[in-house]
């Protein structure tokens, strides 16, 4: 039964501490809220494959981010989804946790389900709840039970023991607000901490009679401790850290603080009795997660998007007539929610369970002087939705090299209802160029606006401001020895007319110009340089620095004969001016000076090599010329022609002798056989010897052992007649 | 004395020549055959000598070729000469055959040394 009591002056104190606690001083920044990059990215992310998606678990968490984000998509996929969680529904075989999903993908596609399958269901999950089971068990139980009851009021869901299995839940917490999975494990986690919660708040309201206050408070206590070991960021976001149990699989710092969001959450809509936690954890949880972007990951984006829903969410729940008026007064410190009650039966029960977060955005943070625009402020919630009424003020600006002067203070911004942007119109007259830092602050409209948001303080956002910078009283000229001014020339560095000069190594070269930002200020850009360039492209750069707005460099070449390399000839000067926040950056040619430097000395060092044109090396290259050995020296022709000559002389001489000695043919047969046969000898030897000059000249060695084979084999038929019928013929001569 | 000896030199080289003449024909072609082949040696000896052996492989077969068939041409010789006992029973023709084919091979291999 809920308390009910009367109020009391205490209010007004607690309405105090409220404004105080509302008022932290945040010194961060914030990142953009929920934006359609994220609904885009969501559309490519959970996009099922051929229509259906690979799990229940993932069918769920794509249909849960399309709702939260109200993206149209579901129809396209109900059927087939439909069919497999009626599948999973009605088979005796399925798993708690595939029960689970698929009982929370029916409560966002409404498939039609019968009442019987609900009833099976719920009596099996009753079924699986006892004592013994571990956490994860116990969440998918409860968890489903809690489903069936919202999708099918006729089934009978109530826990039959329900302060037992608060019990065994509770038994499981550790000292630091932390849970074990189950009792036979000696480790516990912040992510089973998380489900604790949330299989708690299902335990309460499937209870049929009420659980004892004492017990729920102790689980409020659990959860400030376990807050009190929340990891804190130096941007002022909050977060949960990773972790790994020995048995389960490991859970990063996203997952671990969306479980935990999620079970804080439930918990705190299932009790009544309101959990302190102050307005600055929320907002540093809606920073951390706002912090991620756009996750990659289909998971990460489900946690991210999921734990930023149940940040913000508002019941609406109907109550009994008869409990009208319910003012809860916290025993406890910081409790800045209480009940309202509204005409209609149904009560607004929004009280923060958790204060709402609250961010403010800045469209661009860039702002030019030339354009003149307003200032543009964007607050709204954490997925995007319209904030309360509130004003924005801008507490103060300052410059960020000057964090104590104020340029701008105190001005509140008008809220523009066209494009829900709240401005500030002229502010580009009283700030010049640079960087700045404005810090704005949230005042929300009405005192219950203020218990139900968090608005984060002060808050810090950098801008940028860009002008056009005027330059201004370019002189370039050479002055000889002592200073006097020997030749000097203004430049309009406007334009784009360029100068000439020649120097010697005893004078110097002073060039000056001016800097002024649109408001006449200094301006110090981040970069004022002075190249030159010399005709073999050696280059040299030189700073050049500034007193007040007058910029001025002076080289005197009689020092910088060494840095120039002692190369005289003809250099390029040309003048570089940037700075982020100058619109009107340059790069300018400003002339030609002829410099004449004297000799080198031996042990000068030498100008680099200039640089080589990179894609030389595509080009061809130099041809080689390869020896591969020095040829003998011949010996020369007309020495090699007289040999020949010489070598026939022999021949000659054989021929000669042969004819002396009177060398005759009358041994040649004159029958006409063995006349062919001798013929046949002597033409066959002939060829011989003509396929062995062949050999010299064209032919390899297995031609001619081949052609020899034939040759040889004529030859030898040949010869063998021919020289036994000469036998034949001097025997019978010889006995004859 | 010295003109006795030249004198000498004279008789013998007169004595040399007469018996030389009584030789028969052919073997008088298969001597001047083999002077013919070393004198075509030498000359490529000395060729050598004045240009020198760079390609050794042609200097080698030229000059062993002609020392080959001179060497063949002795062997003819010998079986051919009739006042030669031991080759009494073989006949010219046969040992002409052999120098023809002996030859053939020696050039074949000269001239596989000479290209390769």
């Amino acid at each position: 039964m809920a308390f009910v009591r009367a109020p009391s002056p205490f209010l007004l104190v607690l309405v105090l501490a409220l404004s105080i606690s509302a008022a932290i001083t945040a010194t961060t920044t914030v990142p953009q809220p929920i934006s359609d990059h994220h609904r885009s990215a969501a559309l490519n992310l959970f996009a099922p494959s051929h229509g259906s998606f690979p799990s229940l678990q993932d069918a769920y968490e794509a249909l849960r981010v399309f709702e939260i984000l109200g993206i149209e998509e579901k129809h396209r996929v109900s059927t087939d989804t439909c069919k497999v969680v009626l599948e999973n529904l009605s088979s005796l075989s399925s798993s708690l946790k595939d029960l689970f999903y698929a009982l929370k993908v029916n409560g966002i596609l409404k498939c039609k389900v019968n009442g019987e399958v609900f009833e099976g269901i719920a009596s099996r999950l009753n079924a699986s709840i006892s004592d013994a089971s571990p956490l994860p068990d116990l969440y998918y139980s409860i968890g489903g039970l809690v489903l069936i009851k919202d999708q099918d009021s006729n089934v009978d869901v109530l826990l039959a023991d329900a302060t037992g299995t608060f019990q065994s839940i509770k038994a499981q917490s550790q000292s630091d607000g932390k849970w074990r999975y189950s009792s036979d494990k000696t480790e516990s986690s912040a992510y089973a901490a998380g489900l604790a919660f949330e299989a708690l708040a299902g335990v309460i309201s499937l209870a049929s009679s009420e659980i004892d206050q004492s017990k729920v408070n102790t689980v409020k206590h659990d959860i400030l401790k376990l807050f009190g070991s929340i990891e804190k960021n130096d941007d002022g976001s909050f977060y949960f850290d990773g972790e790994t149990v020995g048995g389960h699989e490991h859970q990063d710092s996203l997952s671990t603080t969306s479980s935990v969001v999620r079970g804080v959450t439930a918990f705190a809509a299932a009790v009544s009795g309101e959990i302190n936690l102050p307005g600055d954890k929320t907002l540093g949880l809606a920073k951390f997660l706002l912090g991620i972007g756009v996750p990659g990951d289909a998971k990460d984006f489900f946690n991210q998007v999921e734990s930023l829903a149940f940040l913000e969410s508002k019941r609406q729940v109907p109550i009994q007539v008869n409990l009208l008026f319910k003012f809860v007064l916290q025993q406890y410190f910081f409790s800045f929610c209480f009940l309202f009650f509204s005409a209609n039966v149904t009560l607004d029960l929004s009280w923060c369970r958790v204060t709402i977060p609250l961010i403010l955005s800045l469209p661009e943070t860039v702002y030019s002087l030339t354009t003149k625009g307003q200032l543009k402020v964007r607050v709204s919630t954490a997925l995007g939705s319209a904030a309360p009424p509130l004003v924005v003020k801008l507490v103060r600006a300052f410059s960020s090299g000057a964090k104590d002067s104020s340029i701008i203070e105190s001005k509140e911004l008008q809220y523009d209802k066209r494009s829900g942007l709240h401005v500030l119109d002229g502010f580009t007259n009283n700030v010049d160029v640079g960087t700045y830092v404005f810090v704005f602050e949230i005042v929300l409209h009405d005192s219950h606006s203020k218990q139900v948001y968090a608005t984060g303080g002060q808050i810090h956002m950098p801008i940028y401001v860009t002008g056009i910078i005027a330059v201004s009283n370019a002189e370039i000229g050479v002055l000889g020895d002592l200073g006097s001014v020997q030749t000097k020339k203004a430049l309009d560095l406007a334009g784009n007319d360029v100068v000439s000069f020649s120097a010697n190594h005893l004078q110097k070269l002073r060039f000056s110009f001016q800097l002024a930002t649109p408001h006449g200020h200094v301006f110090k850009p981040h970069q004022a340089i002075l190249k030159f360039r010399h005709e073999i492209k050696v280059e040299h750069v030189f700073v050049i620095g500034n007193v007040g707005k007058k910029f001025e460099i002076t080289l005197d070449f009689l020092g910088l004969v060494e840095k120039l390399f002692y190369l005289s000839g003809k250099y390029d000067i040309e003048l570089t001016v940037g700075d982020a926040a100058m619109e009107n950056s340059f790069i300018r040619l400003l002339g030609h000076v002829k410099l004449d430097l004297p000799e080198a000395p031996e042990k000068a060092a030498q100008p680099p090599a200039p640089p080589v044109d990179p894609y030389s090396r595509y080009g061809p290259k130099t041809e080689i010329t390869h020896l591969f050995r020095t040829p003998e020296k011949r010996p020369p022709q007309n020495l090699s022609i007289t040999f020949l000559g010489l070598i026939l002389l022999p021949f000659l001489g054989f021929l000669i002798g042969l004819l002396r000695l009177g060398v005759n043919l009358k041994n040649f047969p004159s029958s006409t056989v063995p006349a062919a046969f001798a013929l046949l000898f002597q033409l066959s030897i002939a060829a011989v010897l003509l396929l062995y000059v062949l050999f010299w000249l064209k032919l390899d060695l297995f031609t001619t052992l081949k052609t020899l084979g034939f040759l040889g084999a004529f030859l030898m038929f040949s010869g063998h007649r021919i020289l036994s019928y000469l036998a034949s013929t001097s025997t019978k001569l010889k006995s004859a | 004395m010295a003109r006795s000896t030249s004198k000498d030199a004279q008789d013998l080289f007169r004595a040399l020549w007469s018996a030389y003449s009584a030789t028969p024909t052919n073997l008088k072609i298969i001597d001047l055959y083999v002077m013919y082949a070393v004198f075509t040696a030498l000359i490529q000896v000395v060729y050598m000598a004045m240009v020198g052996s760079f390609p050794f492989n042609s200097f080698l077969s030229g000059v062993l070729s002609c020392v080959g068939t001179a060497v063949l041409a002795v062997c003819l010789r010998i079986q051919v000469n009739k006042e030669n006992k031991e080759f009494k029973d073989l006949a010219p023709e046969r040992a002409f055959a052999d120098f023809v084919l002996c030859n053939l091979v020696l050039h074949l291999v000269i001239m596989n040394f000479l290209v390769g």
